[in-house]
């Protein structure tokens, strides 16, 4: 994302002008905007003109519009960022009021004018206009009859495509349906792997898999390309690592960037430090549960007493559309600086983001113990199904 | 009675007449041709011909409707049946289940019901049977099974084995060993996996091949995935399940074990092995746990490659302690615990006690103490048992025979025995009720509903199942894409299928997770076959095993060895039944990373 033009006042209002380059940077601009924003950028827009003898004909005209934004729409496999909002600025075609949905398109500057800005969202601007790129990665976890894709990226893991087919198991007597059944799916994985990776772009292929899994397709796959002469999987074959995982699940990613080797390639990557700060959380709670607080209450008090060494939030906190929820999590994040915390924001498309929103999407590592009321209980605000009480349960004996 | 045989007679009559007609047809069409060409003659005489063909037809429906009251009085008339057989089979689409039902309804006085558990009376307007069984598609009389099995039961029932235990313990060595023992390999097909194996450099896997049949695993001398088989002591029938040791490979054993009653641990002796499977990071524990968490009390430890160790009663006592220790602290009842010295490669102490006259490979360290004090003969006690009298001993378990039908699809493919056009095989065990061919079914989730084709029970086609047969159904009518692995096929209407939920409430035990268990945790849940990501949404409870008092409500996290109450949320529907209604289908199992973190039963489904 290129960073043009930049204007804020004393008052925190002001505008940013930008472009977005990759489709990584809508993600980012995905979070940055917010209802009530307002967004200036060119669109086309079908605009009716009423001719003289009555007949009506739509014109697709290129136009500037300011609108006043009201609903976001991000497609993550396509990339596509639509805003949808009403008009605001006097327009030769568009009148005041009216509905537009823009489509953000990239490599077209555009500006963004906010009531408020908060570090949060400008933290952001500098992170996405960083020139320094981080290698692609691709990902493919697999167990026998499951395989997922995925495209990594700083800030986002998009899951390209997910192959799930039945592999009939060995019968006595009769493994034939089995190894055809496995082949088969080994068939797919490739053609997947060819049509979805672009190895231009991408500097590691990563194989996960529990057992034999990724050899044995790796073997199959080298030796399909040999067959078909496929010139690409041949000479980019040196970009495939693989790697041990407990199961074929998008889950499993986590794992593979615990790996050492994985590190290695990818040490300064987003998604290694999520999810080290996401180990490093789990190891406190496990010795030190006095220690490790996740849930906005908990973490609040945490930071009242200025307890907070690591925090982690996820930028799905801050996409909210309630502007007082929003603002208790920045108050929260400002609080943390304050106090020279080292504050992480998670992308919620990463797998540890998703971990991380599993349990609420706040949590942190605090420098001393700090003991919360034992008696009280871990309150959440979703609703409780009306319980009876657990009555006799049977003879459960499980150890 | 009399006026059946009557009429079978002239019924036999007619098609013998008509069949002559028939043959003789083509020659006097032939003959009548060379004739003047006289249209009359030619037309009658075509006609005449041709009658007899039409007259076949009407005797045979007929019969076939007084079939089934000629069923309900005399249950032998399906032996005059059969002579009418062949000519009838081809009409037998055309007559739907009316005929059937009706003379279900007419029967119901003279025989027993058969169960059907949960389905209650319908109550509506149409005619259906009163003995709420669902109405068989094809019109044949509708098998009781109930009293079939009493009856038969000591020929069908089978025990389902598991045989678990760590890597390279020597488990499909063991049990390939003594299925050839026991006759059910011939010897050149040994002779052949021994000729085989020692050109791959894997001699000492020949007995394993037995069992591990894919290239794959052959050639890696590994275990992969489970593989069946059944063999028979002297007084119990057995489904074998051979499960992979390899950590990476828990989730096919857990598939296993899921099916099974017993089990046999294998441990091996070596020094050095044993405590590497025995320690943290092992599978001997990991096993043990997981099969007593899917509800399998009775166990043999078969304490194998103690030759290597010559046969050392020392190794052999401290082994016992120890894992004697361990298992009795899981849950397992002393007197459920066996243990076997065995050797599964030199087949030393498997199917012959090792004083038996004519076992030469008795090794004399093991005679000198392995001795059975409660059995003396001649002064001098008799050697202790051998792993097939362990066998022979397990308690038969319940089986839930009268509950709705329920099969857990394990494996499935295209195809069977009856031509493979739009037929599916299943395969699973069966985890309560009954079924018949003919039965109609439900898949859930899905709701498809097919008919019974074929029943094989351990590879032998048979007219009916209950609950504890390992079978492979082939079903009509349902197509391939309905199915998946934790499908379950259960009674059709009016029976109540099994719930598929994304959202219910389960009581685990947690073991020693890497990390502890929080709010929104993510995980592996495994119910039988099936592994489905979920997430523990909400922890309700901790509770006090022994009391069921709770300990803490709506705690932070979970500590290591707790019991808790939680709600679990998953992403697909999955097929479950609150553990009270149903042991076999109520269980789940909780993995991450590689390691069993919770056990647990289920006890709250919620539908949304």
């Amino acid at each position: 994302m290129k960073l043009l033009n930049q204007a804020i006042e004393k008052d925190q209002s002001g505008y940013v002008r930008l472009v977005p380059e990759e489709p990584e940077d809508m993600w980012h601009i995905y979070n940055l905007i917010q209802k009530g924003d307002q967004l200036q950028a060119s669109t086309i827009r079908g605009v009716k003109s009423e001719s003289s003898t009555g007949s009506v004909t739509t014109d697709r005209i290129r136009v500037k519009l300011t609108i006043s934004i009201e609903d976001v729409f991000f497609d993550v496999q396509a990339g596509a960022l639509r805003i949808n909002g009403r008009n605001i600025a006097e327009n030769r075609h568009v009148g005041i009021g009216q509905y537009h949905t823009l489509d953000l398109e990239m490599n077209q500057p555009f500006t963004l004018s906010k009531r408020e800005w908060d570090l949060i969202s400008l933290q952001r601007i500098k992170d996405a206009s960083d020139i320094t790129k981080q290698a692609d990665v691709a990902a493919v976890t697999m167990h026998e009859g499951l395989a997922v894709i995925c495209l990594l990226t700083q800030y986002m893991t998009v899951v390209r495509q997910r192959i799930e087919v039945a592999i009939p198991r060995k019968r006595k007597g009769s493994t034939s349906n089995y190894e055809k059944g496995l082949e088969r799916f080994y068939d797919q994985v490739c053609r997947a792997i060819k049509q979805h990776i672009d190895f231009n772009v991408v500097k590691v292929v990563i194989l996960g898999s529990p057992g034999f899994v990724r050899d044995q397709f790796f073997d199959y796959m080298m030796a399909q390309a040999i067959k078909t002469e496929d010139k690409i999987l041949m000479e980019n074959k040196a970009k495939f690592l693989r790697v041990h995982t407990s199961s074929g699940h998008k889950g499993a990613l986590e794992e593979v960037m615990r790996d050492p080797q994985i590190k290695a390639r990818l040490a300064d990557t987003k998604s290694t430090q999520e999810v080290k700060a996401m180990d490093d959380f789990y190891q406190m709670l496990n010795n030190n549960p006095d220690r490790a607080f996740y849930g906005y209450e908990d973490v609040r008090k945490a930071a009242d007493n200025g307890a907070i060494g690591t925090l982690m939030v996820t930028d799905e906190l801050f996409r909210a559309a309630d502007i007082q929820t929003r603002r208790k999590y920045i108050n929260l994040v400002e609080d943390s600086k304050a106090t020279n915390a080292n504050v992480l924001v998670f992308s919620s498309l990463h797998v540890s983001g998703e971990q991380l929103q599993q349990l609420t999407g706040v949590a942190a590592i605090l420098n001393f113990p700090l003991v919360i009321d034992s008696d009280a209980e871990y309150s959440s605000s979703d609703d409780d199904d009306a319980r009876k009480a657990p009555g006799e349960d049977e003879d459960i004996d499980i150890v | 009675m009399l006026f059946e045989t009557i009429y079978q007679i002239i019924q036999s009559l007619f098609i013998f007449g008509s069949s002559l007609c028939l043959a003789a047809y083509p020659a006097v069409s032939i003959l009548l041709s060379k004739l003047p060409k006289v249209p009359v003659i030619l037309i009658f005489a075509h006609l005449f011909l041709l009658a007899p063909i039409s007259s076949f037809c009407l005797p045979t429906l007929v019969v076939f409707d007084q079939a089934p009251a000629a069923a309900v009085s005399k249950p032998a008339a399906a032996a005059s049946k059969t002579t009418v057989g062949p000519a009838v089979k081809g009409l037998d689409q055309l007559k739907i289940s009316n005929a059937n039902s009706a003379g279900n309804s007419d029967s119901n006085a003279s025989r027993p019901q058969s169960q059907q558990g949960l389905s209650s009376t319908p109550g509506t307007g149409t005619a259906t049977p009163t003995d709420s069984g669902t109405p068989l598609v094809k019109t044949k009389r509708r098998i009781d099974v109930a009293a079939e099995y009493a009856k038969h039961q000591r020929d069908r029932d089978t025990i389902n084995l598991v045989v678990v235990g760590h890597v390279d313990a020597g488990k499909s060595t063991l049990m390939g060993h003594l299925l050839y023992a026991l006759g059910q390999v011939n010897e050149r097909t040994m002779r052949k996996f021994e000729r085989d194996a020692e050109k791959i450099g894997k001699g000492s896997f020949a007995y394993a091949w037995v069992l591990d049949e894919t290239e794959e695993e052959r050639s890696r001398g590994v275990t992969m995935d489970v593989a069946t088989s059944s063999f028979a002591t002297k007084n119990r029938k057995f489904t074998l399940l051979d499960s992979p040791g390899h950590r990476d490979f828990v989730p096919n054993m857990i598939s296993g074990a899921s099916r099974a009653d017993v089990a046999v641990l294998v441990v091996d002796a070596s020094t050095g092995e044993f405590e590497s499977g025995f320690d943290g990071n092992g599978q001997t524990r990991e096993h043990a746990i997981l099969i007593r968490s899917l509800g399998v009390r009775q166990l043999v430890v078969a304490v194998n490659k103690l030759d290597c160790v010559d046969w050392s009663q020392g190794r052999y006592a401290d082994i016992l302690d120890r894992l004697l220790a361990f298992l009795t602290g899981c849950g397992y009842l002393r007197e459920d615990v066996r243990f076997v010295p065995v050797s599964g490669l030199k087949g030393t102490n498997l199917v012959r006690r090792i004083d038996d006259n004519g076992d030469s490979a008795a090794p004399d360290e093991l005679r000198s103490w392995y001795v059975d004090e409660t059995d003396a003969t001649q002064g001098k006690p008799r050697a202790g048992p051998c792993l097939v009298d362990l066998l022979d001993t397990f308690t038969m378990p319940e089986r839930p025979v009268s509950k709705a039908f329920r099969l857990a699809v394990t494996d499935f493919f295209r195809g069977g025995t009856f031509g493979s056009s739009n037929s599916v095989s299943v395969s699973g065990r069966i985890a309560q009720g009954h079924v018949q061919v003919g039965e109609r079914v439900v898949v859930v989730p899905g709701g498809a509903t097919g008919v019974v084709r074929s029943i094989d029970v351990d590879y032998v086609s048979e007219e009916w199942a209950v609950a504890g047969d390992s079978v492979v159904l082939m079903i009509q009518e349902v197509d391939m894409q309905q199915f998946s692995i934790g499908s379950v096929v259960c009674a059709g209407p009016p029976a109540k299928p099994i719930a598929a939920v994304q959202r219910f409430e389960a009581q685990l035990v947690v073991f020693d997770p890497q990390v502890p268990i929080t709010n929104g945790f993510p995980a592996l849940m495994h119910i039988q076959s099936l592994n489905v990501p979920v997430v523990v949404h909400k922890i309700i409870e901790t509770l006090d095993q022994r009391t069921g008092e709770v300990v803490k409500r709506r705690p932070r996290h979970i500590r290591k060895g707790a019991t808790a109450r939680v709600e679990i949320r998953s992403e697909t529907p999955v097929c479950l039944e609150v553990f009270k209604e149903s042991k076999e289908l109520g269980r789940v199992m909780l993995r991450k990373n590689g390691e069993t973190i919770a056990a647990g039963i289920v006890t709250q489904l919620f539908s949304k």
